[in-house]
């Protein structure tokens, strides 16, 4: 029974997700802005997010996070718009927006009703070459970035192991920086260089135009041509390419942080469908991520977490799209009464079963069958197809691969998948950390001297 | 032929103008009320099955309703853990079970071939109707929630929304969190999540909603199969109203952060509160629009105090919290609350302004249909109107609603409402030393 629904479901999914596939038109202005479009009119509402190729990983020393302290002061103003104002006029049109910085782009996106995208482009066009950057600003937003760095990574003790994991992890490539920058750089960035880091990227030959929702190709097109074609260029030299020198031997590293449970994190160098010379190796690797982490009858839900009970939980991950090779990571927490060590033997030893061992054509079924209804099932986000078209053509990689996609996955073999295991997964390309946890003293303080009186309701609220 | 009409209406209205989703109703022949709304453009559906069995079901034990609802599907009939995990990723589907104070939900995301969506929903139904309960399960599900409660203890923000919820709610059900906390847990035998499972895992007690590409037949298939082989059972009575609260109270708890997070509110609305627009409007003027709100700008825009500054009402079945958070440099905790303080005084003393309030109109309105632009926000949406019983045109009149409330309605909705000299307020972080720039 089983193999006959996995039949029906092969035979029929293709032809599913076909007659949904809606197509992707994209022009090139003269002034080099690629314009990407994806018609959806299931709902009278558009995305429109454009995509600067600069991140992170583009950043020298001294300067680390400032594409992301640019993206912030991108709110702050043009000489047509006082700071502020962009974000109010988007509001007044109905409309919702933000932006993001990561290692490999920035993005800025606003999300309306359909008839409103003008005021997208108007404003985006704008920005993209007028942006006023003023040294009181400066000041305030720098201490909101500090803000948001205290948050997101000093008082989290996870995503402080993250951060620490990478600077180990990574000799020399730009992926051994945090993307919200390290403490220092980020206390000491001046105008100039911010001023110095808009000009050189911010330009519409390097940049993108994604808009998906209800909207006509060629009136998207005519619109852009309208507001950004006039956009002058900047020159675009190519980025050193820093790739990380090979690793000999394995790193470990140790986080003490409070915390109350420990965490451990290994790391495996590995290549990405941009610098592989193989691209069926960037989709094996895809499917071992899967065979360990696609759901909870994964390999490490089932054996780590259930199975064996060593884990409270466990994750794999592998990030297909990055510009420069990144790791295959494995990330786990011991249940009570074991140890980090027991969980890395554990975790060591399931690489070491898909090196000698072929995975099963039950699990090469469901990952493909996972793969083919996530490509229905994200044609219900117009914010998801347009995220895919833009981190792909930020990177360096066609859009096009969005639609093969599932195709590749569909030609990947057991074989394939025990090859890059054995390839890829070697102890000597491994970094390992260990979060561990230092007590965290807490009081409860009443600061009302009445506090303690309360009525009722209150009374068992105070610790 | 009804059906055909239907399509046939969705057809014509999204062709002309856009229109809220029709939401047809019924109930099954053992009373279990069931939401549908068709979809078209995509082979897929997502069903949400709801029960009133949320956390505010607790009573002492806390954290049994969430316990039961983690365990379900490591477990039933015939299958394993395993075994029921398989049979939703082979044909792709996406199932998950979630609890939160109100309810205790399974949602299932699938595609609409029928091989597949058969399978999907056949496993929901045993992991719905004939959950094992076995022991072993049970106690890794118990360990894994005691490890997370722990977990959560590492996090300045957790153990401040913990603090702050019992400044709150007191002996209410909703003060404790949904995971329950650490004692209480650690107290929880497999019975007693068997118990809670007979008691509120009945028909009368769930509602089941219906978006995607399914035919009308096809959804009241769905439901019918889905909880033919629950008992009957009837619906559990209303939890307990809120107290009013009699006082403020401002409690600091020492924590080794950079930061200090705070949190400032007290018992606010629920879903089908009089007050409610005007509350939710007013707050949006306040704190709930992102980037332009009164609070942001006050906190962060002019003075660069914080990364995020908000406030929100959460609307629930009694009232749930309306909350202002920011966090900040514990040097200038004291500086960040004033500045929220007064933002929030004025604003409840003063109201908002014409062009304020202008602002947030066409903001709602003009981003109205971005609210239920996908099948999941829209399900989301449905069961929404479903649990709480709110009318069926609540998207329909939603935009009235709002273009109806004037600055005299909000400003005295919020004078209410807020009462200042009630609010609670909690702070997180290191005071013994100004910690460095």
């Amino acid at each position: 029974m089983n193999k006959r629904l996995l039949c029906t479901m092969l035979l029929c999914l293709p032809v599913v997700t076909h007659a949904t596939a809606s197509k992707v038109s994209e022009r090139i202005l003269k002034n080099g802005l690629k314009v990407l479009v994806k018609e959806d009119h299931r709902s009278p509402v558009v995305v429109s997010q454009v995509w600067y190729k600069v991140g992170s990983s583009y950043e020298p020393n001294g300067i680390t996070g400032i594409s992301h302290m640019l993206e912030h002061m991108m709110f702050k103003g043009t000489d047509k718009h006082p700071a502020g104002e962009f974000s109010k006029i988007i509001a007044e049109n109905g409309g919702d927006e933000n932006a993001f910085t990561a290692q490999d782009y920035t993005a800025y996106f606003q999300t309306m009703a359909a008839s409103k995208l003008e005021v997208s482009f108007e404003l985006e066009a704008d920005r993209m070459r007028h942006l006023h950057l003023l040294p009181e600003e400066l000041k305030k937003e720098l201490e909101v970035v500090t803000e948001e760095r205290r948050m997101r990574t000093d008082d989290n003790p996870q995503a402080k192991l993250g951060e620490y994991f990478s600077a180990v992890a990574y000799t020399n490539s730009p992926y051994k920086n945090p993307i919200i920058g390290w403490p220092s750089d980020i206390a000491n960035y001046q105008v100039e260089d911010l001023q110095a880091w808009y000009s050189r990227w911010y330009a519409p030959n390097n940049a993108i135009l994604v808009v998906v929702g209800d909207v006509q190709t060629q009136a998207v097109f005519d619109l852009a041509e309208k507001q950004f074609a006039e956009l002058k260029t900047s020159e675009i030299k190519p980025l050193k390419p820093q790739s990380e020198i090979e690793q000999l031997g394995v790193r470990r590293l140790t986080v003490k942080a409070p915390a109350k449970l420990p965490v451990l994190v290994l790391g495996y160098k590995v290549p990405s469908l941009k610098t592989t010379t193989d691209e069926s190796e960037a989709y094996a690797l895809e499917v071992l991520a899967g065979v360990l982490d696609g759901g909870n009858s994964a390999r490490l839900s089932a054996n780590l977490v259930r199975g064996k009970q060593l884990a409270v939980s466990a994750s794999a991950s592998y990030s297909l799209t990055s510009r420069l090779d990144s790791l295959f990571e494995l990330e786990a927490t011991p249940v009570e009464g074991k140890t980090l060590p027991d969980l890395e033997k554990a975790l060591k030893a399931e690489v070491n079963v898909l090196q000698q061992t072929l995975i099963s054509t039950e699990e090469l079924q469901r990952i493909k069958a996972q793969v083919l209804a996530s490509a229905v099932y994200e044609k219900d986000s117009n914010f998801y197809q347009a995220m895919q078209l833009g981190a792909l053509e930020s990177v360096g990689l066609p859009w096009q691969k969005a639609d093969e996609y599932v195709d590749k996955i569909n030609q990947v073999t057991a074989e394939q998948v025990k090859n890059v295991a054995k390839k890829y997964l070697l102890e000597d390309h491994l970094t390992v950390g260990y979060l561990e946890p230092q007590a965290i003293q807490q009081s409860t303080t009443n600061l009302e001297p009445q506090a303690t009186q309360q009525s009722t309701t209150n009374a068992k609220g105070v610790k | 032929m009804t059906i055909r009409l239907v399509g046939l209406l969705l057809l014509l209205c999204s062709s002309i103008s856009f229109a809220a989703a029709k939401i047809d109703n019924w109930q099954t022949p053992q009373g279990s009320r069931v939401f549908y709304v068709r979809t078209e453009g995509l082979p897929m559906a997502d069903i949400a099955i709801i029960f009133d069995a949320g956390s505010a079901r607790d009573g002492q034990q806390f954290g049994v309703a969430a316990l039961t609802a983690g365990v379900l599907d490591t477990g039933a009939s015939k299958w394993s853990a395993d075994d029921i995990a398989q049979r939703f990723e082979s044909v792709g589907a996406l199932f998950g079970i979630s609890t939160s104070a109100d309810m205790a939900t399974l949602t299932l995301r699938t595609l609409a071939d029928k091989v597949l969506f058969d399978k999907s929903l056949e496993t929901v139904q045993t992991i719905l109707t004939q959950p094992r309960f076995n022991e072993a399960d049970f106690k890794r599900e118990k360990n894994r929630t005691l490890a997370g409660l722990k977990q959560q203890q590492e996090l300045p923000a957790a153990v401040a929304g913990i603090a702050f919820s019992k400044a709150l709610y007191g002996t209410h059900p909703y003060a404790h969190q949904d995971a329950g906390d650490i004692k209480t847990v650690t107290a929880l035998k497999v019975a007693d999540l068997r118990n809670f499972y007979k008691n509120y895992y009945v028909a009368a007690n769930a509602t089941v909603v219906i978006v995607g590409d399914l035919s009308k037949e096809q959804a009241e298939q769905t439901a019918i199969t889905l909880l033919k082989d629950l008992p009957t059972g009837k619906k559990p009575e209303a939890i307990a109203d809120v107290a009013a609260l009699t006082k403020s109270s401002q409690q600091h708890i020492e924590f080794p952060s950079s930061q200090t997070h705070v949190l400032v509110g007290l018992t606010g609305t629920y879903r089908k509160d009089p007050d409610y627009f005007n509350l939710y409007v007013g707050n949006h003027i306040l704190g709930g629009s992102g980037l332009v709100s009164k609070l942001f700008d006050e906190v962060r825009e002019k003075r660069g105090l914080a990364y995020s500054a908000s406030s929100g009402f959460a609307p629930m079945l009694k009232q749930g919290p309306f909350t202002v958070s920011l966090q900040t440099r514990n040097d200038q905790t004291q500086q960040a609350l004033e500045v929220l303080n007064k933002t929030l005084s004025d604003y409840v003393n003063q109201g908002p302004s014409e062009a304020e309030l202008s602002a947030a109109k066409k903001n709602i309105i003009g981003g109205f249909a971005t609210r239920f632009d996908t099948n999941k926000k829209l399900a989301n949406y449905v069961g929404m109107i479903a649990f709480y019983e709110m009318p069926l045109d609540y998207l329909d009149t939603f935009q009235q609603k709002v273009e109806e409330l004037t600055v005299a309605s909000i400003t005295d909705a919020f004078k209410r409402r807020v009462n200042l000299n009630l609010l609670q307020t909690v702070t997180v972080g290191k005071t013994a030393e100004k910690s460095a720039k």
